[in-house]
């Protein structure tokens, strides 16, 4: 005997930049909205409840764990994805060796872009204080830091959007 | 030179198996026994879901053998009267809807009559927990070299110990998953693995078809670390019989929690050490006992066990050694491969405990190892003649140098005496690494690996090994652009061995090399050809004979490499990679908590082919040793791991680790790729005792158990000081 189904809600965002508009299940997560909904699977699950942060996306700016955040919520809001990323924007990350199997790499990068795009946080924080909330089990966090340093640094100075 | 797949996963392009959209795909989940053993008395099937709608499945859908075939047969794919531990496979379900999959797994409810279970590895089984021969033992391994009791005897000094490692989760970041379906009479399975042809022989078994009606396509892998080398058998086998049963396709993708607790883990050890020194601090006797909690089934762990007690006596020349070691069942989900394959755990014991025969000698611990170490033209545990030409006293000098070790300890001691609640100090590890499998493993393994000259004079390297972040397909690739790594598929690849026991770049990468010499030679060029040449005559050779001309290499054991299997006595690797670690920690007298707060690994791992990315082994593998050795703590509750979650089970972040200080001296291997020896495993046998021996020196303390977490902590400087205020070393 299946229980009724549940009623869906109407969701409308900006998702890189564009209009979108899906019909979620209440208790939907905008991870899941994001993968199966909207099939931008480059945002990965680790854990589904928020230790990991591979998940990580921008929410109105802002990183966010997209595991622990329902779909409904982000109605009216903006949200920015690993998909939006240039080549361009990653490639210092490359060159230090931020990314070895890949699974924890598009939440890397979605911190990486915060930070990078907001290098005033430097200013109280250190690169390791400010990624710690991404787990990465092959690199050892150095090939990370550098990284960030790097993106930071091929910005040139002055240039926090 | 980038990581040729670096860009896809920077900018979330590359796909997984839980990525891969699948027209009409089904959701496979896992009911499991609640019980660590006992006989199933009933499975009830609860009225919360329509039964009609959902694929079930259970050991009698089984074709073939119920078993997950690969050393031994004795794991059945799905528990058919009795289970053997908690999380055991009994039933699978599925349905194109994920939640109503979720729902229906948690209608199933498996009853148990329970019978007494083995719950702790180091007890003497009686009779009514017997369930392997007739004394629960997977394996006995005996190394004997010269007379022990007698050096014992003779000695002036003689030091005992007895040291514990715990479990350890593998935490890659991408959970296991495989997909499954049926497609022109042939089961494919793709998903996250390290081994396909080991699932390729397990499906063989178990779904009773020839090997050319069941396919194993690897896709990219988040992690392995050992964790993806045998378990994925068993998903592959439990996706594979959901799709046969359902005619569609199933996909199985574990939760975090379910892959925590469900599969398997690093083996935990019980290691007693007896060691005779004489008066100048040289090893005349070590007499080792090496115990390693298997699990409810064999897997892996007599190939485990041969690696840990291959490397228990360490680096060191001594003339008298005994090593007995046995792998042991208990009712827990089997243990099994992770990095390091059981050499962190006698390492932990070995190099800790050179660390207390210093103390007891009154000797500098450095000068112990320096005294120690082998030389070339002396011999290891197994009677290994080492005459690699590598300077191993160099290599410990460079690392004491570089961690400026005289001088931080001199500041240690001045820190120590004044500060109220910090201490710190300084540890170091001593080791080896064998390099590929174990004694004549390679030689039954007999890898091939194919190139092939395809249109436009590109080539293909046909290869089974994998890519699950190590940066295999950038190590390998000879002209980036002109290379075609082929997809690590059954179907299309030779066997070239799995993905393990640090052999891809040494071996993999040498049959690489061989394969190439051979193209060249097939489309009549030399060894010396290369680039525009060999294009237009791959171009050439096509024209000619309207096929691919393909280059192929088998693996050849290098000349004079001996291994007897029964006597344990022999080379037991082609190839050893050496390395000294130095860790130091600052501990919190206040909470217990020990930090890292410099760490340099000094090694020789032959030549090294992509700085960036042998350094990132490095790194990684050092920051999973300092996870193990200090938070890491799989707690154990009848038989099952009660914190599997990362929430509770943490592994250190980036704000829990210093910068990790590489540098690699290199005495290229005239065998391996390039003159490269294995580097994967290495870097994490070392970090334990170089954080242990530190916590020693900067606390008093004496930790023989890991991790050191701050409760272990706390009760060794209680029962150290006998009184709240620690003494200070």
């Amino acid at each position: 005997m299946s229980p009724e189904p549940t009623a869906r809600l109407r969701v409308e965002f900006t998702l890189n930049d564009s209009p979108v508009r899906v019909d979620v299940d209440p208790a939907e997560r905008l991870l899941d909205t994001l993968r199966y909904g909207l099939a931008l699977t480059g945002t990965k699950e680790g854990c589904g409840e928020g230790e990991c942060g591979a998940c990580t996306v921008h929410l109105d700016g802002i990183p966010v764990m997209s595991c622990l955040v329902p779909s409904w919520q982000v109605g009216g809001r903006r949200v920015r994805t690993v998909e939006s990323v240039s080549a361009e924007e990653v490639r210092p990350l490359l060159w230090t060796g931020a990314t070895q199997c890949g699974a924890c790499t598009p939440g890397v990068v979605m911190t990486a872009l915060w930070i990078a795009d907001h290098p005033e946080l430097l200013q109280s924080h250190t690169v390791r204080e400010l990624m710690a909330g991404n787990l990465c089990r092959c690199t050892g966090y150095d090939g990370i830091t550098e990284g960030v340093e790097a993106m930071i640094a091929s910005r040139g100075p002055g240039r926090a959007s | 030179m980038e990581r040729i797949e670096g860009l896809a996963k920077l900018t979330g392009a590359e796909r997984y198996v839980d990525d891969l959209a699948v027209e009409g795909v089904l959701w496979g989940m896992t009911v499991r026994s609640p019980a660590p053993r006992g006989r199933i008395r009933a499975i009830r099937f609860g009225d919360g879901v329509d039964w009609s709608e959902v694929v079930v499945v259970d050991h009698r859908d089984i074709p073939g053998e119920n078993t997950v075939f690969l050393i031994e047969g004795d794991q059945p794919v799905l528990a058919a009267d009795a289970v053997r531990h908690v999380h055991e496979p009994v039933v699978l379900v599925a349905h194109p809807s994920r939640e109503t999959v979720r729902r229906a797994a948690r209608e199933v409810s498996i009853e148990v009559d329970p019978g007494p279970a083995v719950l702790d590895f180091t007890e003497e089984p009686g009779p009514e927990i017997l369930q392997h021969g007739d004394d629960n033992v997977f394996k006995r391994i005996e190394i004997v070299k010269g007379d022990v009791e007698a050096a014992l005897a003779s000695a002036a000094r003689i030091v005992e110990g007895t040291y514990r490692t715990g479990s350890q989760e593998h935490v890659y970041l991408e959970p296991q998953g495989m997909l499954a379906w049926v497609e022109d009479g042939v089961v494919v399975v793709k998903g996250s693995l390290q081994c396909p042809y080991y699932v390729h022989k397990a499906m063989i078994r178990a779904l009773d078809r020839g090997p050319d009606r069941v396919r194993v396509i690897q896709a990219p892998t988040g992690g392995g670390f050992g964790g993806k080398e045998e378990y994925p058998s068993m998903i592959a086998l439990h996706a594979a019989l959901l799709a046969l049963k359902a005619g569609r396709p199933v996909k199985i993708v574990y939760d975090r929690d379910e892959d925590m607790v469900a599969t398997t883990k690093r083996h935990p050890s019980w290691i007693r050490h007896r060691t005779g020194v004489d008066a100048d601090g040289r090893l005349v006797a070590q007499d080792i006992e090496v115990v390693l909690d298997g699990g409810a089934y064999v897997t892996l762990s007599p190939v485990v066990l041969s690696r840990g007690v291959i490397h228990a006596a360490g680096p060191y020349a001594c003339d008298h050694v005994r090593i007995r070691g046995r792998a042991v069942l208990t009712n827990s989900p089997p243990h099994g491969a992770f990095r390091g394959f059981g050499a962190p755990q006698t390492i932990f014991a070995n190099e800790r405990h050179m660390d207390r025969v210093a103390e007891a000698i009154g000797m500098d611990p450095i000068e112990l190892r320096r005294r120690n170490l082998i030389r070339d033209g002396q011999s290891t545990a197994t009677g290994q003649v080492i005459r690699d030409g590598t300077d191993r006293v160099a290599i410990l000098e460079r690392a004491v140098e570089v961690s400026r070790w005289s001088l931080r300890a001199a500041d240690h001691r001045a820190f120590n005496a004044s500060h109220p609640y910090l201490r710190r100090g300084m540890g170091l590890a001593c080791f080896h690494h064998g390099a590929g499998f174990t004694g004549g493993g390679e030689v039954v393994l007999a890898s091939r690996l194919e190139v092939a000259g395809l249109e436009g004079g590109r080539v293909e390297v046909r290869s089974a090994n994998i890519e699950m972040g190590q940066g295999t397909l950038t190590v390998l690739g000879l002209e980036p652009r002109d290379v075609v790594i082929a997809e690590a598929d059954t179907a299309r690849v030779p066997n070239s061995g799995p993905t393990v026991a640090s052999r891809t770049a040494m071996i993999v990468g040498r049959l690489v090399e061989l394969a190439c010499d051979d193209l060249r030679q097939r489309v009549g060029l030399s060894a010396d050809d290369h680039g525009e040449r060999v294009r237009e005559a791959i171009a050439r050779w096509r024209e000619a004979h309207a096929e691919e001309p393909v280059g192929r290499a088998e693996y050849e054991r290098p000349p004079g490499i001996e291994w007897d299997d029964d006597a344990y006595r022999g080379d037991a690797y082609a190839a050893f990679a050496w390395s000294v670690q130095v860790a130091e920690v600052e501990v919190d007298l206040r909470t217990c908590g020990a930090r890292v707060t410099d760490f340099v690994a000094v090694q020789e791992v032959g030549r090294v082919l992509n700085p960036t990315l042998a350094r990132g082994q490095i790194q990684g593998g050092v920051v999973q040793g300092i996870g193990w050795a200090l938070m890491e703590d799989c707690l154990w509750e009848r038989g099952a791991m009660a914190n599997g979650q990362l929430t509770n089970y943490v592994i250190p972040t980036s704000e829990d680790v210093p910068p990790i200080r590489v540098l690699f001296l290199e005495n290229p291997f005239p065998h391996g790729a390039q003159g490269a020896k294995g580097i994967g495993e290495l870097p994490i046998d070392g970090p334990a005792p170089a954080v242990a021996n530190a916590i020693a020196r900067a606390t008093g303390a004496d930790p023989l158990e890991i991790p050191v977490t701050p409760e272990r902590l706390a009760t060794l400087l209680e029962s150290a000081s006998g009184t709240a205020d620690p003494r200070v070393a």
